[in-house]
């Protein structure tokens, strides 16, 4: 009898990894995401200088103002924020966005050069030059994208550049009605 | 029209493969010479049909037929034409239809070429491929249509996946799925068999040359997605223990296993069932590979489309394919009963002492691979298995894998002596041991084990050569004497011979490569210089470039030694906006012994950019040995014993029916 268990025992270690694969499919996680520990809590301490002169100094009164806002982390380095600079653009002017950009570990004056090279969608633009605030917030590089509704709860994080299928399913959504 | 004759053909296919399926089987269990002859003519017509089925698919990519809704995904019409090609197989849709491709044509081989097959078993496997066939062609046309139409029609494609378009990859998955379905064939032996009821030395003859066969190609597949991994990946190493390489190392694992246990069978009658277990398993872990890639329940370099519709239907028929093979081999398994005995240390101990230890491999791969998705599951907590816990349980089993290899050949069937085994290897013994020594000495004193792994691979060459050199009596017996056992040495032990020590060189590029690579990450502005094992790299200039459908940066960097100009390497650091991807072209520049690989980091004109060059010895070994590895297969298969259809040269154990 005992031999006979030893030959079901290759099925019996199917019958649990199979379990395992079928719950995995059915719980909807995405392996992809590392997650973010920011998401349903109030935005982080926010009190930077402005980047553009003259500007009044960024604080926290910026996020809760009743509206949603959102806020993107950048630098004049980063190739990808060059890839996603038209959507903000864009997002700003036809769909009035409120966005708060915000130049990290980048030099002011480069920072500067580079939004009056390719347009400066930015209504509130500060500089974390020592990437203080980035850490505060929970950046792993940039650019990353986080969306505030109007109570200053961190409601989405984007990791990587924004694409148009984010701006159209979730960003434009999000703006117009609080939760897409 | 065309994509529509292709559809109809697959269709048409499916209708096949359902009588292929079925009908032999009952004619095999009522003895029905009729209903068991269907089954060749089926598998030809249903590779007829995949084959036009296939064509068809070709001809919309090379016309670049954008009415095809899998075209406009994965073709653009600027696209070289090699890719237009490789892009068939280049998507899901695509790549499952080469699957059925292939799975089709080598039933059809069966069908061919297995003439001196007993009807039952003939028909009884041409039905279980057959089955296999129609678990994939549903999967195609009820889920992965490649030929849905779009209309109206798109003016130009998307274009293929920027990492797809090299041409490393471009004939990686079509190796690598001959060796998965190659194991098809195994199994669909493997459940003949247990249907039988029977397992003999003919059966075995017959599932070794197709074990060999898959098991060539799949080396080949994998050795060239690592080669592809360590130039596109540019991170200087060529085995990630990513879950989609080790999805493929499994198999392979299984496959090395079954090739040297269906020896056993063949030659001694002993070790059936764990045979015919091993057989299910080899291909229950190619699917395995297939379903991780394509449900998306890991997460690796290989995004494939991914929906878990089509990860259920994968998982549904893993489960039909695994659960009903281990199902059938519990119930009939345990009545195979062997003939041949034998004493632990023999030749057929060795072999048992070698399937233990790759199925201990394989094992510790698929731990290592599923354990993070377990934990996710369970608890919540990602974690990432990575190279340090393969370091620390694959590489020491490796160890005894390797000392046992040498000595394995040596050693007769059913009884024999350990010492003598042992002291005819003692020339191949003493040169692994100085080889170790000095490479602990000579260059570096720091890593023991990398040193120790080194000696493992001057042994598996001076080990296999010493003991092909005792079969030719080299030295011993006149030149002529020699020649003449040269001659007559089968070519399956000229083949064992060159795997084994090609073996020796993968393993030796890879510790020269993972041990003593040198490393230089630095930071330079053009103009400035960087220096690497003897050669003075300097950065001349950085330039903008404009791509088809990316933009990058190409770094032109001069080598020189002693003043003198080497060579230029220009990396390139590319970003494909629409796939939100950043793809690092490294340069490399080998000469056979070592490669100077350089790659382009982040930075800028001011800040300068960084640089990374690594002087990684021995590399291109790896991938040699790893062809070599699959020509000594090849060179097996051509041995007369194993050709299909080649009268056998031992009537005793033809079947006595």
């Amino acid at each position: 009898m005992s031999r006979r268990l030893l030959f079901l025992l290759p099925l019996a270690t199917l019958a649990l990894m199979a379990g395992f694969f079928a719950w995995s499919l059915m719980a909807g996680r995405d392996p992809a995401s590392i997650g973010s520990v920011m998401v349903g809590r109030p935005a982080p301490r926010l009190d930077l200088r402005a980047l553009r002169d003259g500007d009044k100094p960024l604080t926290d009164a910026l996020l809760r103002t009743g509206k949603p806002t959102i806020v993107n982390f950048f630098a004049s380095w980063c190739t990808p924020c060059l890839a996603e600079h038209p959507l903000f653009t864009r997002l700003a002017q036809r769909d009035g966005a409120v966005i708060v950009g915000i130049a990290w570990k980048n030099k002011p004056e480069e920072a500067r050069a580079w939004l009056a090279k390719l347009g400066d969608p930015f209504l509130y633009a500060g500089q974390d030059f020592d990437g203080r605030t980035g850490l505060d917030w929970g950046l792993s590089g940039v650019p990353e994208t986080y969306l505030i509704d109007g109570n200053g709860i961190v409601r989405f994080h984007f990791r990587g550049p924004i694409t148009e299928k984010d701006v159209r399913n979730t960003i434009l959504p999000f703006l117009k009605g609080g939760k897409p | 029209m065309i994509p529509e004759l292709g559809h109809f053909a697959l269709i048409l296919a499916l209708a096949v493969a359902l009588v292929q399926g079925t009908l032999p089987l009952v004619g095999a269990a009522r003895g029905d010479a009729r209903l068991m002859a269907l089954g060749s003519a089926a598998a030809l017509t249903q590779a007829l049909l995949v084959v036009v089925a296939f064509a068809a698919l070709t001809q919309a990519y090379v016309t670049s037929d954008f009415s095809v809704a899998n075209v406009v995904a994965n073709s653009h019409s600027a696209k070289p034409l090699v890719y237009k090609i490789s892009g068939v197989w280049g998507n899901h849709e695509g790549s499952m239809l080469l699957w059925a491709l292939i799975l089709s044509v080598f039933g059809a081989a069966v069908a061919l070429f297995g003439a001196n097959l007993p009807d039952t078993l003939r028909a009884r496997v041409l039905a279980i491929q057959a089955l296999i066939g129609v678990g994939f062609l549903a999967f195609l046309l009820f889920t992965s249509n490649p030929f849905e139409r779009l209309s109206p029609a798109s003016a130009d494609g998307n274009g293929l996946n920027p990492l797809l378009q090299d041409p490393g990859l471009a004939f990686h998955p079509p190796l690598l799925y001959l060796g998965y379905v190659g194991l098809s064939v195994t199994y669909a032996f493997a459940i003949a068999a247990l249907l039988e009821g029977r397992v003999d030395p003919a059966w075995a003859r017959w599932v070794r040359p197709w074990t060999l066969a898959a098991w060539c190609f799949l080396t080949l597949g994998i050795a060239l997605g690592s080669w592809w991994a360590y130039y596109i990946l540019g991170w200087g190493g060529f085995w990630f223990w990513d879950p989609v390489e080790n999805a493929s190392l499994m198999p392979w694992l299984a496959g090395t296993a079954l090739l040297h246990s269906a020896i056993v069978v063949e030659k001694r009658d002993a070790l059936k069932s764990w045979t015919v277990l091993l057989a299910i398993l080899a291909f229950s872990l190619s699917l395995l590979g297939t379903f991780l890639v394509r449900s998306g329940v890991l997460t690796s370099v290989h995004a494939f489309a991914q929906d878990p519709a089509r990860g259920l239907y994968i998982l549904a028929f893993l489960l039909t394919v695994t659960g009903g093979g281990l199902a059938l081999y519990a119930w009939r398994a345990p009545k195979l009963t062997s003939s041949g005995l034998f004493q632990p240390i023999s030749r057929e101990g060795a072999l048992i002492l070698n399937n233990l230890l790759l199925c201990t491999l394989a094992a510790t791969v698929l731990l290592g691979t599923l354990y993070p998705l377990f934990l996710d599951l369970l608890t919540g907590n990602k974690v990432s298995v990575g190279p340090p816990f393969f370091n620390a349980t694959f590489v020491p089993i490796c160890a005894p894998l390797f000392a046992a290899l040498c000595v394995g050949p040596f050693l007769g069937w059913k009884r024999a002596e350990l010492w003598p085994a042992l002291q005819q290897l003692r020339i191949a013994f003493f040169v692994a041991v100085v080889a170790a020594i000095v490479a602990a000495v000579a260059i570096d004193s720091r890593s023991t084990l990398a040193a120790v792994a080194f000696g493992f691979g001057v042994w598996l060459i001076v080990g296999s050569l010493v003991e092909f050199a005792g079969r030719l009596r080299l030295g011993r017996a006149p030149w002529a004497d020699s020649l003449r056992r040269l001659r007559a040495t089968p070519r399956a032990a000229i083949g064992m011979t060159i795997s084994h020590a090609a073996l020796g060189f993968v393993v030796l590029g890879a510790v020269a490569t993972g041990a003593w690579h040198l490393e230089v990450i630095q930071t330079l502005k053009p103009g400035e210089k960087t220096r690497i094992a003897g050669y003075d790299v300097a950065l001349v200039r950085v330039d903008n470039v404009q791509g088809p459908n990316y933009l990058a940066e190409r770094a032109t960097l001069a080598v020189t030694t002693d003043g003198r100009p080497f060579t230029i390497l220009q990396p390139e650091r590319r970003l494909f906006t629409v796939q939100r991807r950043q793809v690092a072209e490294t340069a490399i520049h080998t000469n056979g012994l070592r490669d100077l690989y350089a790659t382009l980091g982040e930075g800028d004109r001011n800040t300068g950019w960084v640089i990374r060059l690594y002087l990684n010895p021995l590399a291109p070994w790896i991938w040699l040995g790893a062809a070599l590895c699959a020509f000594g297969g090849f060179v097996s298969l051509s041995d007369r014993r194993l050709r299909i259809g080649a009268p056998s040269r031992r009537p005793a154990v033809q079947v006595a029916e």
